[in-house]
C-alpha cells in the first residue's frame, strides 16, 4: 500500500496516480498514504491531521487477514442478542450461535475430575477437603509438585511443564500402539492455534516465486488461511471430493502442487483429520499415500488431529499420522518431517476456555528446533491452567482408582450423545430438498451444500454479498440461527454451504434442524 | 527437489541487508556499529552451518526445514531472559538432582520475575474464586467467603454456558472489560474509560506484539521504526526482529537514575529518519529492567514529543502498583494525556498495557492481561478486533483473575480484611528488597546500583577489567556473559546480562529481581558481592 519511501519528492499528483484506491480518495487518506515528509507538511492543520495508525498505514498482511467464524456474521449475532435483552421484539426469542465448537457453551458439563483437579491446584488448601476423590488429589499435588514455588502462578518452562510433557509422550505412545514418543520434541502451547500459527512462522521464507507455499485444504478451517494472509506466505488450495464424502485424492493434491511450484515454492502440506468443517475421518490408506506424497515431493507435513476422539461413523477409525508414519518403516519415519497438534479444547472435554494444547515435532532438524525453543520461550509460557488441563487429558483416571467409572460414565455420555446428533443431523438436513449432506462421520460439525437458486445469488451479488453469507444473514435476521457461511472455509466455485456445529443438545438440535429446514424451504420459495 | 535449495543464497544477501536496520539492543543507530555479542552469535550460526551436514550422519540438508531455509526473521530473535545462561541453570539443576557435585546446594533462579516461583504466596481471595469457578459444585461449600461466591458467580454468568471452559468474545468476556473499565477510571481519578477500547489479552506481552503488528508497514527506507528504550525488556527487541521492524534505540540516562530525556528521543528519532520511519514510541514504567519511575512532568514531556513528532504511544504499565521509593509515584499516560487537555487527549493515539503477572498479585502462569487503547482510528480499532478473533480468547481463567484484581473486596466485605493485609506485606516487603539490594550492591567497589524506585529488579552497573573482558573475547562470550557464566557455575545465581537488554558500549550490567524471600534476598546479595571481589581479584 505504502507508495514511496521518506527523502523523496512525492507530490500529491504522483501519490493520487498511484493510489490502488478507488477515486476521489478521501483527502485523509491521501495524506496518510504519504510518507513523513508529507505528514510533516500538514503538522499545523490539527485537527485535519490523519492518525498514527490508519487504515492505509497499518500493516497490510493484516488486512488480508479473514476469519469468517467470528466474521460480520457473528458480529450481527451479538448485536441482535443484544437487542432481544433491550425488548426489540425479534421473530425469534433466543439466538443460538451454532457457530463454533464451542461444547460448554451449548450446555455441555465439565467432567467432574477435570474441574476438581483444578479447583485443587487453584486453591491447593482444597486438599485438606474429605470431599475431593483421592486420585484427585494425587494429581493436583503432582502437577503443583512440578510448578515452581508450588503454585499455578508461576511462569512454567516456555515449552510446557517436564512433567506434563512426559504425560503426553506416554499418551501419545499408548495411542500408537507403543512407537515411542520423547517428551523433549513435545511442546504444550496455548490451543492448538498457537501451535499452528508458530510452525507456519518457522517455514515462511523466500519473495517472489521463491516465498513459501502451503498447501491448505478446501473446504478448511479460517484460521490456516488467516495465518498464512499474516506471514504472507502463499495459500494453495487442494480440494476435498464432497461426492466421495469429502476424501481426500492425491491427483488432487499433485495437480495443486503442480500448478503452486508456478508461482512459489510449496513446502508444507497441512491436513485436517477428522475434518473441519467438513467432518470426514480419512482411511489409514489415505495417510499412507499422503505421507507418500509428502515424502516424493519434500513436503512437511502439519496434522491438525484436535478431533481425534471424535469419531462416530461405523467403520471409521482414527489413525494417528504419527502411528501410519511409523507403520511404513525407516525409509519414511526417518525422514518426513511433520507436526501433529493435539487440543484441550475439542473432544469429549470441550475445554475451549483454558487454552490448552500441544504439539508433537518429529523428524525436525535440530537447529531448527532451537530456534523453535527460543521463539516459543519469548512469550514466556502457556497458560498453565492450561497445561494442568492437558495432563489431566492425557493422564485421565485409570481403572482401580476412585474417580474412574464417573469419568468414564461422563465422557460415553458425551460422546454417544455426539455421535447420535452426528447421525441426526445428516438425516433430518438429507429430507430437505435442496440440502444435501455428507455423513459427519467424525469432529463436530455438519457442512452440508445448499442449493441456492440465480434468482437469490442475483439478489445477493446485488446487495455486494456472497450468496451464502446473504442466505446466513438472512437466516440469522428470521429464525435466529447463526451459521458459518460456506464462502468462509473455501468451497468449490458456484457450490454453496454453510457451517453447522452438531453440539446443542439434542432436543434444541432437533428444533434447529427443523427451523433450518423450514427457513430453507421459505427461502427457496421466495426465490423461485 | 532443486528448488527448494536455489534461491537460497540471493534471499540470504536480501535479508542481509535488512538485518542492518534491525540494529540489536546494542548497536548504534543505524547499525553504524555492532555489538561483539552479536558478532558471536553470527560467527556461532556459521560455524554451526558447516558443521550441519553431517548430523547422525545422515545429510541433514535433506530436511525440508532447516536453519537455512527457515524464517529469517525468527533466527533474528533474541530474547534473554530465557536464553542461554537460563538453559545452563536448568542444566546445573538436572545435574545437582543426579548427585553431580557443585559449590552450592541449589540453583536460584533471579533472571526472571516469576514471584510465586521464588515463593511468594498467591492472594487467597483471588485463588478461592478461581477454585469457586473452576468447579462450580463449591458455591454450595460454606467454606467459602460470601464475596468470594458472588464475584465466582457474576464471572459464571457472564461465560458461554456459565462455565469458564467456553470461549469468551474475542476481545474478552464483557463484565470483565466493565470492571476494567471502572478499575481505570478509579485509578486515574474519574477519567473516563469504554469498555469498548479494552481489549482482554493473554498476559500482557500478547497485546504488545499485537499492536506491534498493527503498526508495522512499509519496506526499505519505509519500513516502520520503534522507539525504546535501551535497556529495555527485550520482548520489544524480540518482537521487533520477528516482525522486521526497525529498532530505534533511545538511551536511558544512567547517572540520572535511569531517566529519560526528551533531547535524547529527539536525537534518536533524528537519527533514525535517515533511514526508516519511526512511527512508534515505547515507555515502560516503571522501568524494567532499570526500576525508574518517571515524574508527571516527564511523562507530560513524553507526550508532548510524541505528538510534535507524530508518534504512536505505547505505555507499557504492568508494575504499576510495584513503586518503593519516597516522593515517587505511579502516573498513567492516559490520566497525564487527559490533564494535558483535549488538544492532547483527542489526538495522541495509545495503548497502555496491564498485566496479572506483577504487582503484588504475580500470577504469571494464568497469562492474564489488558490493553486499553485512547484515540486509535476506528477502522484500525475494527482490524484489532479481526486480528484477535483469529487466536479466539485470550484464556478464561487468567481474564477471570483480571476481573478480581481490577475488582478485589472491598471494605464491607469479609474478604476485605486479609485481603488488604496480604496485599500490604507482599508491598511493603517487596519495598524492603528493593533498599536493601541497592545498600548491599552499593558497599561492593566495582558495583553500583541505583535506586530500584518500582518494578522487580536491579539493574547495577558492574565494572569489569581489561584482563576479564579480553578472556571473555576469548571464549567467544560478551563480556557481561561472562561474568553471569562464572557466577552460575561458581555460585548457582542465575542473573541475566546486560546485553541482553542493552546498553551503552563499555559499560557492564546485569538483571536480577529482588523477589527471593528477605532472608535468601540476603544470602544471594552477599553471594553476588563476594563473587564480584573474587572475579575482580582473578582478573586484575
Amino acid at each position: 500500500m505504502r507508495t514511496g519511501s521518506e527523502g523523496t519528492s512525492w507530490d500529491l499528483t504522483t501519490i493520487l496516480s498511484k493510489s490502488p484506491l478507488a477515486l476521489p480518495p478521501p483527502p485523509r487518506r491521501v495524506q496518510s498514504e504519504a510518507t513523513g515528509v508529507v505528514q510533516k507538511m500538514s503538522e499545523n492543520g490539527v485537527s485535519s491531521r490523519a492518525k498514527v495508525l490508519t487504515i492505509d498505514t497499518m500493516n497490510p498482511t493484516v488486512k488480508k487477514v479473514e476469519y469468517a467464524v467470528r466474521g460480520p456474521i457473528v458480529q450481527r449475532a451479538v448485536e441482535l442478542e443484544r437487542e432481544l435483552s433491550e425488548g426489540i421484539k425479534k421473530p425469534f426469542a433466543e439466538v443460538i450461535k451454532a457457530n463454533i465448537g464451542d461444547a460448554h457453551a451449548m450446555g455441555q458439563q465439565p467432567i467432574t475430575f477435570f474441574r476438581q483437579v483444578l479447583a485443587l491446584c487453584s486453591y491447593p488448601e482444597l486438599l485438606n477437603d474429605s470431599t475431593f476423590p483421592e486420585d484427585a488429589k494425587s494429581r493436583a499435588r503432582r502437577i503443583l509438585q512440578s510448578c515452581g514455588g508450588n503454585s499455578m502462578g508461576s511462569y512454567s518452562a516456555s515449552q510446557g511443564i517436564d512433567s506434563v510433557r512426559q504425560d503426553v509422550a506416554r499418551y501419545i505412545e499408548r495411542r500408537d500402539g507403543g512407537v515411542p514418543c520423547d517428551p523433549d520434541n513435545i511442546y504444550l502451547t496455548t490451543g492448538a492455534s498457537d501451535g499452528i500459527v508458530t510452525m507456519l512462522k518457522l517455514l515462511v521464507c523466500g519473495e517472489g516465486a521463491t516465498r513459501t507455499g502451503v498447501m491448505i485444504s478446501i473446504p478448511q478451517y479460517p484460521l490456516y488461511s488467516a495465518a498464512l494472509a499474516e506471514l504472507g506466505a502463499v495459500q494453495i488450495n487442494y480440494y476435498l471430493n464432497e461426492e466421495k464424502c469429502w476424501s481426500m485424492d492425491i491427483s488432487e493434491l499433485q495437480r495443486a502442487l503442480d500448478e503452486a511450484r508456478r508461482h512459489c515454492n510449496p513446502r508444507a502440506l497441512c491436513i485436517i483429520n477428522p475434518g473441519n468443517p467438513t467432518g470426514q475421518v480419512q482411511s489409514r490408506q489415505c495417510i499412507e499415500d499422503v505421507i507418500r506424497f509428502a515424502a516424493k515431493e519434500r513436503l512437511f507435513l502439519m496434522a491438525d488431529e484436535v478431533y481425534q476422539d471424535n469419531v462416530y461413523a461405523d467403520g471409521c477409525q482414527f489413525h494417528s499420522f504419527k502411528k501410519v508414519l511409523f507403520e511404513m518403516g525407516p525409509e519414511y519415519s526417518n525422514t518426513v518431517e511433520l507436526v501433529s497438534f493435539h487440543s484441550t479444547s475439542k473432544c469429549y472435554m470441550g475445554e475451549c476456555g483454558f487454552r490448552g494444547g500441544y504439539m508433537e515435532i518429529i523428524n525436525m532438524d535440530n537447529e531448527v528446533k532451537a530456534q523453535l525453543t527460543k521463539l516459543v520461550s519469548v512469550r514466556l509460557c502457556p497458560p498453565v491452567p492450561g497445561q494442568a488441563l492437558m495432563d489431566l487429558v492425557v493422564n485421565p483416571p485409570q481403572p482401580g482408582e476412585p474417580s474412574y467409572e464417573n469419568f468414564i460414565k461422563e465422557r460415553t455420555a458425551t460422546l454417544s450423545a455426539l455421535a447420535e446428533k452426528a447421525k441426526l443431523t445428516e438425516q433430518v438436513l438429507n429430507t430437505v430438498q435442496g440440502i444435501s449432506c455428507n455423513p459427519v462421520q467424525g469432529a463436530m460439525y455438519s457442512f452440508p451444500r445448499i442449493t441456492i437458486s440465480a434468482k437469490a445469488v442475483k439478489e445477493a451479488t446485488d446487495k455486494g454479498q456472497q450468496p451464502d453469507m446473504f442466505y446466513c444473514m438472512k437466516m440469522l435476521e428470521e429464525t435466529g440461527i447463526c451459521l458459518v457461511p460456506g464462502s468462509g472455509f473455501g468451497q468449490k466455485d458456484g457450490t454453496y454451504h454453510f457451517r453447522m456445529t452438531i453440539l446443542p443438545p439434542t432436543d434444541k438440535l432437533k428444533i434447529l434442524l427443523n427451523k433450518v429446514k423450514e427457513f430453507h424451504q421459505k427461502f427457496t420459495q421466495q426465490y423461485t | 527437489m532443486a528448488e527448494i535449495y536455489s534461491d537460497l543464497i540471493p534471499r540470504v544477501c536480501v535479508h542481509l541487508s535488512v538485518f542492518f536496520y534491525v540494529s540489536g539492543p546494542e548497536s548504534d543507530i543505524g547499525g553504524k556499529r555492532r555489538a561483539p555479542d552479536r558478532t558471536t552469535t553470527t560467527t556461532k550460526i556459521k560455524k554451526k552451518k558447516m558443521s550441519q551436514q553431517t548430523v547422525n550422519g545422515v545429510p541433514s540438508r535433506g530436511k525440508v526445514l532447516t536453519l537455512d531455509n527457515m524464517n529469517p526473521n525468527v533466527k533474528r530473535v533474541e530474547y534473554a531472559v530465557r536464553g542461554p545462561i537460563v538453559q545452563r541453570a536448568v542444566q546445573i539443576e538436572k545435574e545437582l538432582k543426579e548427585g553431580v557435585k557443585k559449590p552450592f546446594s541449589e540453583v536460584i533462579k533471579a533472571n526472571i520475575g516469576d514471584a510465586h516461583a521464588m515463593g511468594q504466596k498467591p492472594i487467597t481471595f483471588l485463588r478461592q474464586v478461581l477454585a469457586l469457578c473452576s468447579y462450580p459444585e463449591l458455591l454450595e461449600d460454606n467454606k467459602f467467603p460470601e464475596d468470594a461466591k458472588k464475584r465466582a458467580k457474576r464471572i459464571l454468568q457472564a461465560c458461554g454456558g456459565h462455565s469458564i471452559g467456553a470461549y469468551s468474545a474475542s476481545q474478552g468476556i464483557e463484565c470483565v472489560r466493565q470492571d476494567v473499565a471502572r478499575y481505570i477510571e478509579k485509578r486515574d481519578g474519574g477519567i473516563s474509560s469504554n469498555p469498548d477500547n479494552i481489549y482482554l489479552s493473554t498476559g500482557a506481552s500478547d497485546a504488545i506484539v499485537t499492536m506491534l503488528k498493527l503498526l508495522v508497514c512499509g519496506e526499505g527506507r519505509d519500513r516502520t521504526g520503534v522507539m525504546i528504550s535501551i535497556p529495555q525488556y527485550p520482548l520489544y527487541s524480540a518482537a521487533l526482529a520477528d516482525l522486521g521492524a526497525v529498532q530505534v534505540s533511545y538511551y536511558l540516562d544512567e547517572d540520572k537514575c535511569w531517566s529519560l530525556d526528551v533531547a535524547e528521543l529527539r536525537r534518536s528519532l533524528n537519527a533514525a529518519r535517515q533511514h526508516c520511519n519511526p512511527r512508534v514510541l515505547c515507555i515502560i514504567n516503571p522501568g524494567n529492567p532499570t526500576g525508574q519511575v518517571q515524574s508527571r512532568q516527564c511523562i507530560e514531556d513524553v507526550i508532548r514529543f510524541a505528538k510534535e513528532e507524530h508518534l504512536f504511544l505505547m505505555a507499557d504499565e504492568v508494575y504499576q502498583d510495584n513503586v518503593y521509593a519516597e516522593g515517587c509515584k505511579f502516573h498513567s499516560f492516559k490520566k497525564v494525556l487527559f490533564e494535558m487537555g483535549p488538544e492532547y487527549s483527542s489526538t495522541v493515539e495509545m495503548a497502555s498495557f496491564h498485566s496479572t503477572s506483577k504487582c503484588y498479585m504475580g500470577e504469571c502462569g494464568f497469562r492474564g492481561g489488558y490493553m486499553e487503547i485512547i484515540n486509535m482510528d476506528p477502522e484500525v480499532k475494527a482490524q484489532l478486533t479481526k486480528l484477535v478473533s483469529v487466536r479466539l480468547c485470550p484464556p478464561v481463567p487468567g481474564q477471570a483473575l483480571l476481573d478480581l484484581v481490577v475488582n478485589p473486596p472491598q471494605p464491607d466485605e469479609p474478604s476485605y480484611t486479609t485481603f488488604m493485609k496480604e496485599r500490604t506485606v507482599v508491598l511493603a516487603d517487596l519495598a524492603e528488597k528493593a533498599r536493601l539490594t541497592e545498600q548491599i550492591f552499593n558497599k561492593v567497589p566495582g558495583i553500583t546500583c541505583n535506586p530500584v524506585q518500582g518494578a522487580m529488579y536491579t539493574f547495577p552497573r558492574i565494572t569489569l577489567s581489561q584482563k576479564a573482558i579480553d578472556k571473555a573475547k576469548e571464549e567467544g562470550q560478551v563480556p557481561d556473559m561472562f561474568y553471569c557464566m562464572k557466577l552460575l557455575e561458581e555460585e548457582g545465581i542465575c542473573l541475566v546480562p546486560g546485553s541482553g537488554f542493552g546498553q551503552r558500549e563499555g559499560t557492564f550490567h546485569f538483571r536480577m529481581t529482588i523477589l527471593p524471600p528477605t532472608e535468601k534476598l540476603k544470602v544471594v546479595l552477599h553471594k553476588i558481592s563476594e563473587f564480584h571481589l573474587r572475579f575482580t581479584q582473578e582478573f586484575s
